[in-house]
């Protein structure tokens, strides 16, 4: 009999194509996700080496981080002139290396990871790359992905495969059920905040537990989304009945006999009992409070019950980091984190631009109005999502609400498109990182869940959602 | 690429944690379509002011460490993005080698692609060089990558690990792809069973 497998050893398993005596691994590649920011350089190394792209039927291309999210985005003038030269390069790359394409005209655009789901590109069980370190999302399927650098993206380009050694293996179980008002984004959130943003260096990490096997698909993005956060190259979640719901009938997903000879073999993904971890962290859920960053790094991670800590609170480095983080941040050791006041909003991303982030943000802002003052802005990860929240009357209650409803993107995640922060603006957002000038030069950001941001637009300041729910 | 064998240089000093790709390269970088030119915008929010000059404490500002080969660096460096931007613009600046007590792991794969070396050693070694390279300009460290090993200007001699396969591409400047394609034929049949036993991929 063979030794007990990790869900990540046997997807790993399943994907050496070559293994050296020293452990060095090809790994093939099942799905490579493109986007237009580090993919230019990888194609013009094809082209100068005069290779072609080895399975194009396996290569999803997508414009996302670049484009404007406001409407009569298609004239060029919206973008700036570099921004367009890339976005125009990823047309004219797809294009003459016949990959699949979902240009920004195509209602089916809009961030890559979301894409690549809501598609049925991702699958259980299957390797997913791409160029973007958020590529970590897909992990949600119970498939093996991470982000990579251009220079891979152009070997995958080249050979459909992947140089790379074993990782550890790391458990994350969230025991029990969350309280209401808690979501998968507190769930991610108090796990970086628990391990640092350096405690996945090394590991592919399993989500586990009650908590976990309750969220739907959207809910399990979310937490994978985020375990490059936590320094992981890869989080993972078993797929189960809600992973298979969530992938039948989509456009890519198999179909018939396909599907179920599919289904049977997904049915063989998960950790067998008495597998090794290398690591284990395990949260109560009951334990888990709606959090809010107060920092630069998403481990400065707190309850928005909390107060702003004070350096000293820290050791080694990271007294200097807290400092440095204090002062960009203009907040004060001891000031409640429920009063600090906001300017800005930003509800959307591919950690939270899903349509359950949509419904959630709804449900705290039907019928009501935004503080006066505030910027808000709420842009859908994904064309497809955009036109189901407004089949669902969704975008009414936004726009009444006082929300811009935007078109589909990356956005101000990293505000790399002119949805920007200026200086000292200061944001509560649904997205990925709350590093300096992240959001924009200078601008201050509050990392929170969508329901926390909806709440946030109401009153103003960083707010606990269960007051107003 | 570019060989990496033995380097001897300065070493500038950066004790800050968690330094991530936005401070490494900020965004508004990452829209060239080339490889080359990003040196300049090397840590650009750190080391810059808004209308363009200098801010002269930033280390690599310093008359002494403005010619810095190898960075010194706090634990958990190089987290968040996957920009390849990143090793980009430090090896534009001229920095071959960065030592810390950890680097991200997408930062990590990408300096090898690049030619620039990243040590991981344990927080009293790094602190050792930490000191060395405060000292300045005077202060040149060696790296020697086939011995595995950093000699301080003191001459104290700190060895390191570093994966074979990873040695052997820096010593030899080789460019992956051409490796990866000389196996064409485990691919070849890695593709053939998987068409058979997962046909929907």
């Amino acid at each position: 009999m063979t030794a007990p497998k990790t869900l990540y050893d046997k997807i790993w398993d399943a994907h050496v194509a070559h293994e050296a005596e020293d452990g060095t691994c090809l790994l093939y590649i099942d799905r490579h996700l493109v986007h237009e920011v580090t993919s230019p350089q990888a194609f013009e190394g094809l082209r100068m080496a005069g290779r072609k792209v080895h399975a194009p039927d396996k290569t999803i291309a997508v414009p996302d981080h670049n484009v404007p999210t406001t409407a009569g985005r298609e004239d060029p003038a919206q973008m700036t002139e570099e921004s367009r030269i890339q976005v125009e390069a990823l047309d004219k790359n797809a294009k003459e290396f016949g990959v699949h394409y979902y240009p920004v005209s195509d209602v089916r655009q809009g961030i890559v990871h979301i894409v690549g789901p809501e598609n049925g590109w991702t699958l259980p069980g299957m390797t997913v790359v791409c160029g973007d370190s958020h590529t970590a999302t897909h992990g949600a399927f119970g498939s093996l992905a991470h982000g990579i650098g251009t220079s891979e993206v152009e070997h995958v380009l080249a050979t459909q495969t992947l140089i790379q050694k074993k990782s550890l293996n790391m458990k994350v179980e969230i025991t029990g059920k969350l309280k209401p008002g808690v979501t998968a984004k507190d769930i991610t959130l108090a796990v970086i905040g628990e391990t640092g943003t350096g405690g996945g260096t090394g590991y592919v990490i399993e989500y586990c537990g009650e908590a976990i096997r309750d969220l739907s698909m959207e809910g399990r993005m979310t937490v994978c989304n985020m375990a490059i956060e936590g320094g992981a190259r890869a989080g993972l979640i078993a797929p189960d009945e809600t992973t298979y719901e969530y992938c039948k009938g989509r456009a890519h997903a198999p179909k018939g006999a396909a599907w179920e000879q599919a289904v049977e073999y997904w049915k063989t993904l998960f950790t067998d009992e008495g597998a090794h971890f290398d690591k284990v962290v395990t949260l109560r859920g009951e334990d888990i409070e709606p959090v809010v960053t107060w920092g630069t790094s998403p481990e400065d991670v707190l309850p928005i019950t909390g107060v702003v800590p004070s350096p000293e609170d820290f050791e080694g480095g990271k007294v200097e980091a807290a400092r440095r983080s204090i002062e960009y941040m203009g907040l004060t050791p001891g000031q409640k984190l429920s009063d600090i006041e906001i300017d800005t909003v930003f509800i959307g991303s591919c950690t939270n631009g899903r349509i359950e982030d949509m419904r959630a943000v709804a449900e705290v802002v039907k019928g009501k109005k935004i503080k006066e003052g505030i910027r808000a802005m709420i842009v859908p990860g994904s064309g497809l999502v955009r036109a189901q929240a407004e089949e669902e009357g969704l975008a009414e209650i936004f726009e009444a609400a006082g929300f811009e409803w935007r078109l589909a993107g990356c956005s101000m995640c990293l505000a790399m498109n002119p949805d920007q922060l200026s200086e000292n603006e200061r944001c509560a957002s649904t997205s990925n990182r709350n590093f300096e000038g992240r959001q924009g030069y200078k601008g201050r950001t509050h990392l929170v869940s969508p329901a926390m941001a909806a709440a946030a637009a109401l009153t103003g300041k960083l707010t606990d959602v269960r007051e107003l729910v | 690429m570019e060989k990496f064998e033995k380097l001897q240089g300065i070493a500038a000093p950066m004790p800050l944690v968690n330094i991530d790709t936005d401070m490494i390269i900020p965004k508004v970088f990452l829209k060239s379509i080339q490889r080359s030119g990003f040196g300049v915008n090397l840590f650009d929010e750190m080391r810059y002011n808004r209308d363009g000059s200098e801010i002269p404490d930033f280390v690599l500002n310093k008359p002494q460490y403005r010619d810095a080969e190898i960075l010194i660096a706090g634990d958990n460096f190089g987290c968040g993005s996957s920009r390849e931007h990143a090793p980009w613009a430090i090896a534009d600046f001229g920095i071959k080698c960065i030592v810390s007590t950890s680097f991200a792991d997408i930062f990590f794969n990408n300096c090898f692609k690049n030619g620039i070396l990243p040590i991981v050693l344990p927080q009293e070694q790094v602190d050792v060089l930490m000191a060395d390279a405060e000292k300045g300009a005077n202060a040149r460290m060696t790296v020697d990558l086939e011995a595995q090993e950093i000699t301080t200007s003191d001459g104290v001699s700190i060895a390191f690990e570093v994966d074979a396969f990873k040695k052997h591409c820096l010593l030899n400047g080789l460019d992956d792809i051409g490796l990866t394609m000389e196996k064409a034929d485990s691919i070849k049949s890695y593709e053939e069973k998987l068409t058979a036993q997962r046909p929907w991929v």
